[in-house]
């Protein structure tokens, strides 16, 4: 099976910044693909290096195994769900929907037959002669859904595509998004900047920190097994422990993660001795910062399972790592 | 401890005025927009309406006295071959102003709001608002030596062994002339000279107001340069296009110091006016004439509604 997306050593340097900074990437065919990141990581240059918006410094980028680096937008089979749905406000939601089959010479009939198929898609039937400013955004954004899907693109692009919408909404778009590529077998590349948005939606996803990739890996992967510090910083809140410390907890001699709650709390000195400080009730357990006195001062993140009493600060507790919860950053040294 | 008061003293007359605008706004913003409301309403609507009136009387042919009687006598005067040329060459030449600013003003406007930064578009404004500092007789005056026939026109292209096309353009039937600056072709040219910066302007405000996102929303989907001009922005800068148009549109249409200066030496609206309400004395026939102007424009913004050059808005 060929890639849907192939980026080969790719790098875009706008002056002196390097956006892009010699990544390789796959993305299989029919997958749901997040670029994970913080702002100004290169995952946006990315998507806009798939869809054309943007030409690479260097390297290779391949799409479905043609060599497309340097394809104008309008020529490429890709489309693109902008992070400010992008709708066309003098257009009605159907001319809207419609507008890749119109510039494409589409009979009117068929248009309009293929736009209100779009729209029942998108669960918006009937809103055709709307105008995209008397919609919500949850609204427009499916808008903007149908029409990017109305050209049966190969890839579907997103950037960002729940950015704008409030907590509820956003879930509720998490669970049709995944069901609609799902149903569509569609490959979807989405940009976010929120790592439980990349890992509850995405079946792949790459971690991007300086215009590189981290990590790429099942959402399992990224979040248990970070590569890097950066990684388990950044997708969640792991503790990140120094070679010295993971010896203490029983690892081996390397840069190792250790998520909160694989930690056991229990009171008085053990394996690992140190100070309870502040809690946070987390509603699902009690997040406990401990710190470890020796050196400078360590502080490291530990949930309580509910129901177990939280120690005061000041208490001295002895922590313990669940079996096999230790693990090693390759990509630290 | 010590304790603080929870609401602080007055200081003087400027807080007590400050308090009495915080609780009646109305207030302050009747103080402000009265006077310019008076000045609309009052001293310009109520002149202008004292023109229309105006144009509903007569002269007496006799005496050459203003008869102050309701009649649309004037009216028809406006219809009669001669005056009614007069509507004809100013609509047309209007509209011939409006078309050479809009198709020389985008791309310039169009370069000023998508890719001018910092610096640049410092050099653009000022470039655009320079011809404006200089006076516009100064402009029209140098305008006519540049067009003359030894003017510099001629010379270059007598020079570039191009004066075949510059005499094939003047032997045009209507529109050419003796030498540009004798031939409505010239009046076009200062005309769009003089007034391209209140079309530039607008455009270029219109234009900025079109997200990229958007333009790259209709590359994305399939469309060709040509094709997101023509349906995404053409469309969002209409508002912005009608905004310089009624600029053009009734600068021309009022103007009479270009054609008097450079042109065929027939009538615009503006000199019929002046000479009508100057030497003619006929303050009736210079109102009906005046009034022509508004009721084109009030026409054509109709229209523009119509066609949905405000949608966008």
């Amino acid at each position: 099976m060929t890639a849907a997306v192939e980026f080969r050593n790719v790098t875009r340097h706008f002056g002196l910044v390097r956006a892009v900074d010699g990544v390789d990437l796959t993305i299989a065919e029919g997958s749901f693909f997040a670029m994970l990141g913080p702002s100004g990581s290169g995952k946006t240059t990315c998507l806009r290096l798939i869809s054309g918006f943007d030409a690479p410094t260097g390297g290779e980028i391949r799409i479905f195994g043609e060599d497309s680096g340097h394809v104008p937008p309008n020529r490429r089979n890709v489309n693109t769900v902008f992070q400010d749905y992008a709708l066309f406000p003098h257009m009605t939601v159907r001319d809207n929907v419609a507008y890749g089959l119109m510039v494409r010479g589409v009979d009117k009939a068929t248009r309009r037959n293929k736009a209100e198929e779009m729209l029942s898609l998108v669960k918006l039937a009937g809103y055709g002669d709307r105008k995209p400013g008397q919609l919500s955004g949850g609204q427009r954004q499916r808008v903007a859904l149908a029409r990017a899907l109305v050209n049966e693109p190969r890839v579907l692009l997103l950037d960002e595509p729940l950015g704008a919408l409030d907590l509820k909404l956003r879930e509720a778009m998490q669970d049709e998004l995944k069901a609609l590529q799902q149903r569509l077998g569609i490959t979807f590349v989405f940009v976010t900047h929120d790592q439980g948005e990349a890992l509850s939606m995405a079946d792949q996803v790459a971690v991007f920190a300086n215009g590189k990739v981290a990590q790429v890996g099942s959402p399992t992967d990224i979040y248990e097994r970070p590569a890097t510090k950066f990684v388990a910083d950044f997708v969640g809140s792991s503790n990140v422990l120094p070679p010295a410390l993971s010896r203490q907890f029983g690892g081996p001699d390397a840069w190792c993660s250790l998520r909160p709650e694989a930690i056991r709390v229990v009171e008085g000195a053990g394996q690992v001795t140190a100070t309870a400080g502040s809690a946070r009730y987390l509603g699902a357990g009690t997040k406990l910062a401990v710190h470890l006195g020796q050196g400078e001062d360590m502080e490291i993140s530990v949930v309580l399972p509910p129901g177990q009493a939280v120690p005061a600060p000041g208490t001295t507790v002895a922590l313990q790592p669940m079996s096999g919860a230790l693990h090693v950053m390759a990509g630290e040294k | 401890m010590t304790t603080r008061p929870a609401t602080l003293p007055v200081r003087g007359p400027g807080d007590r005025l400050s308090d009495l605008f915080w609780r009646r706004p109305r207030l302050l913003l009747a103080l402000l927009i009265g006077p310019p409301l008076l000045w609309l309403g009052v001293v310009y609507l109520g002149s202008l309406f004292a023109l229309l009136l105006q144009s509903f009387y007569s002269i007496d042919e006799f005496s050459g006295l203003v008869v102050p009687e309701f009649t649309l006598k004037t009216y028809a005067e406006l219809i009669r071959p001669s005056n009614f040329d007069i509507i004809v060459r100013t609509v047309a030449m209007a509209a011939a102003v409006t078309a050479g600013c809009i198709v020389i003003a985008f791309p310039i406007a169009y370069y000023a709001a998508r890719y001018a930064k910092g610096r640049w578009k410092a050099a653009f404004y000022l470039g655009v608002m320079l011809p404006l500092w200089s006076s516009y007789l100064v402009k029209v005056y140098a305008w006519k030596l540049i067009l003359a026939k030894e003017g510099i026109v001629t010379w270059a292209a007598e020079g570039t062994h191009t004066s075949g096309i510059l005499n094939a353009l003047l032997s045009l039937p209507v529109i050419g002339g003796n030498s540009l600056s004798t031939s409505y072709i010239g009046t076009w040219i200062v005309f769009i000279y003089v007034w391209i910066p209140y079309m530039i302007l607008p455009m270029q405000a219109a234009l900025e107001r079109v997200p990229v996102s958007m333009i790259e929303a209709s590359a994305d989907l399939g469309a060709s340069s040509g094709q997101t001009l023509r349906t995404v922005i053409l469309p969002l800068a209409l508002p912005g296009v009608v905004a310089g148009s009624i600029f053009t549109f009734s600068l021309t249409l009022g103007d009479y110091i270009i054609p008097q200066i450079v042109g065929s030496s027939r009538l615009f609206i503006g000199q019929a006016v002046y000479t009508l309400q100057g030497t003619a004395g006929n303050i009736p026939l210079a109102a009906a004439f005046a009034v022509v102007p508004i009721v084109v424009m009030l026409v054509y913004l109709t229209i523009a509604k119509r066609m949905g050059a405000f949608d966008a808005l």
